[in-house]
């Protein structure tokens, strides 16, 4: 399984050039042709064993959501920006690897006995923030690090309960894993396995992806939020975890295609793999872009749930992962193009 | 036309469910056009061929309506908004799914203020079923439906859901029906997903690649009590857009429709949109770029089950699209 190794590269939007060299020296002898684009985009093909075959495009993206250096205090701190969507009261006390080197840092705020009562009381905001690289000073600071420089979550894979993964960056690593095990087959249509960038800040890298393949059909390997947990009513799961991957009817960007969906879906129901509808609208993927790119674009996600996606301890099922990774296997085996 | 209008309005057309009124609008202009295409947004296009450059008209099919995200242990569905849905327009309205079920829309009581802050997160959808197994043999997750709201003639104004764009696409049929001769290669497009984002015009442009393109949609009017100041009156004839927030007409067509309507003696009135947009949004910015423009139709309580619109308006938007073509681009 790749998953371990994938999540503990670090790739924030932009950069991900560590992920995809990863990902390029595990496939590039099960391809026939791996191109890379000028966004960074890896677009893998594999002919199919029919002539004249049609395009099946399948979709992961490679980065990550994370930080950015925007300005070195005098006193040596970072403050940053943020990369994606992350929400800020998750940050306080993490540890983060900054630039090249990855330099390790603590994100810092102000302690809770020096705040004022408003303080206290409203979310911290990660303008407020900053980043402890053990500086002395700015000069300090400068000699290893500079504005603009990457920042990613540290964190460990971990495996926990009985099938339990704890690790950052599973969205989408997972998905990256997945696509990988996916081109050990040749398929009767021709395969292209896109690893995109900059999903996190737009679904950027998957636009120009779809421009480029030009698919018939197109496949998301995602991950999604879960929020089966305490204190959430269940109308708000939206997934539940260890419930099986996750097909998607609708969410922010798309309107999924409901017979493909339901195709997916009851697939996986005649295999006996486990199965659930996302059951919320919220998120988007790079389905988004895709399906309306070209002429249209008959387009389906299929994700992993997650507990506290987007933070550095992101919680996923393994038996989901491996699931999700049967039920491609059998819709690229079954599908009729 | 009335009759039309009415039938059209009365189909229930949510965003993404489009093709429920392809086989519809094919029967009423199949004499008039050469050939039909339909895509994976569920466009369905229809292509008059002509000479010279190629025009694309583009009216929206889908209305805003509801998909089914939950069924609740007692039978009660909790839904996202299909398009832009206010919970307070929303609430104790009839559903009608597509799959012919029908429900009302109500609110989870929690306290005195849940009314006043009214979010469609607050709203679930009673179909009259006991529990969850009752349910699920009624509506399915992912099963989607859209307001109802009956079709009424009120002095020469018509109320009725779904105008937005229906209207739109009567005013498009009338003028594929009205046409006497042509001059440009001509493609009709019965858009889909416009309420989610202007998603089908956008993918229609990218097949078909006009050289020019047309939106039939409606627009708000500022002759209602409240704040909205716009100068669209209803009565006041064809509005002829200069600009939304998704885009600005070009000069070229705008100027077109100007004195098409001087011409024909249309009424006609300029409009200047602060919010919202229309399908040509999203085609004037596809391909190396499009000249686009939009006729629209001054309709009232947009979004709302009861949307009104002027039956002299609607004639004249038609018969602005008719000359339009036959005067050619």
């Amino acid at each position: 399984m790749h998953l371990s190794a994938l999540t503990q590269l670090n790739g924030v939007s932009g950069n991900e050039d560590l992920v995809r060299k990863y990902i390029y020296d595990n496939i590039k002898t099960k391809c026939d042709n791996i191109t890379i684009d000028s966004m960074g985009n890896m677009i893998a093909f594999k002919a199919g064993k029919k002539k004249n075959a049609k395009k099946m495009m399948l979709s992961s993206h490679m980065d990550e959501v994370g930080f950015i250096v925007s300005k070195i205090t005098d006193d040596g701190f970072l403050k940053f920006k943020t990369v994606g969507g992350i929400d800020s009261r998750v940050l306080p006390a993490k540890f983060v690897a900054v630039g090249e080197k990855n330099k390790i840092g603590v994100i810092g705020s102000k302690a809770i006995h020096l705040m004022t009562m408003a303080e206290r009381t409203n979310i911290i905001k990660t303008k407020d923030l900053y980043i402890d690289i053990g500086a002395k000073n700015k000069i300090d600071a400068e000699k290893t690090v500079s504005i603009g420089d990457y920042i990613s979550f540290m964190s460990d894979y971990t495996e926990f309960g009985d099938e339990m993964i704890k690790a950052k960056a599973v969205d989408d690593r997972a998905g990256c894993s997945i696509l990988m095990n996916i081109l050990d087959e040749r398929y009767d249509f021709d395969l292209y396995a896109c690893f995109t960038v900059q999903e996190e800040v737009g679904l950027r890298g998957a636009k120009v992806c779809a421009y480029t393949v030009k698919p018939d059909i197109a496949i998301v390997i995602e991950t999604t939020a879960c929020s089966d947990t305490a204190g959430v009513e269940s109308f708000n799961y939206s997934t539940i975890l260890g419930d099986g991957p996750a097909v998607s009817l609708i969410d922010r960007r798309t309107y999924y295609d409901r017979e493909f969906a339901d195709y997916i879906y009851n697939l996986a129901k005649s295999n006996n793999i486990s199965v659930q509808y996302k059951k919320a609208s919220f998120g988007g993927n790079d389905a988004g872009e895709i399906h309306i790119s070209n002429s249209g674009v008959k387009t389906a996600t299929i994700s992993i749930p997650v507990r506290y996606i987007h933070t550095p301890s992101s919680v996923i099922s393994k038996n989901d992962y491996h699931a999700a990774n049967e039920l491609l296997k059998v819709v690229l085996k079954e599908i009729k193009l | 036309m009335i009759k039309l209008l009415e039938t059209m309005t009365q189909m229930t057309v949510p965003s993404g469910n489009e093709t429920l009124i392809h086989d519809f609008i094919k029967n009423e202009i199949k004499d008039y056009v050469d050939e039909f295409e339909t895509d994976p947004l569920g466009n369905l296009i229809a292509h008059k061929k002509g000479e010279g450059k190629k025009v694309m008209f583009a009216s929206h099919t889908d209305e805003i309506g509801v998909i089914i995200t939950y069924i609740e242990e007692n039978g009660m569905l909790r839904f996202t908004p299909l398009g832009g849905i206010n919970a307070h327009y929303a609430l104790h309205q009839r559903v009608k799914f597509v799959n012919g079920a029908v429900g009302v829309v109500s609110f989870e009581n929690k306290d005195d203020s849940t009314i006043k802050n009214l979010k469609t997160s607050d709203l679930f959808i009673d179909i009259g079923a006991k529990s969850s197994e009752e349910a699920e043999k009624i509506i399915k997750i992912g099963d989607a439906g859209a307001f109802s709201g009956e079709f009424l003639q009120c002095a020469n104004n018509i109320i009725s859901k779904a105008l937005d764009d229906r209207a739109g696409c009567v005013a498009m049929i009338t003028a594929i029906k009205s046409i006497k001769e042509h001059k440009n290669d001509l493609y009709f497009v019965f858009t889909a997903s416009e309420e989610l984002g202007l998603r089908g015009a956008k993918v229609a442009a990218n097949r078909i690649m006009p050289d020019f393109a047309v939106a039939l949609d409606v627009t708000r009017t500022g002759d209602v009590p409240g704040k909205l100041k716009m100068a669209i009156k209803l009565g006041g004839g064809v509005a002829i857009k200069i600009k939304d927030s998704s885009f600005i007409a070009h000069p070229y067509i705008k100027n077109l429709m100007i004195n098409v309507c001087e011409k024909n003696n249309i009424k006609y009135q300029l409009e200047v949109l602060e919010a919202g947009g229309t399908d040509s949004g999203a085609i004037h910015i596809s391909g190396g770029g499009v000249p686009s423009g939009c006729i629209s139709i001054p309709t009232r309580y947009i979004h709302s089950p009861s949307e009104m619109i002027n039956i002299d308006d609607l004639k004249c938007a038609a018969l602005l699209a008719t000359k339009m073509i036959e005067t050619g681009f």
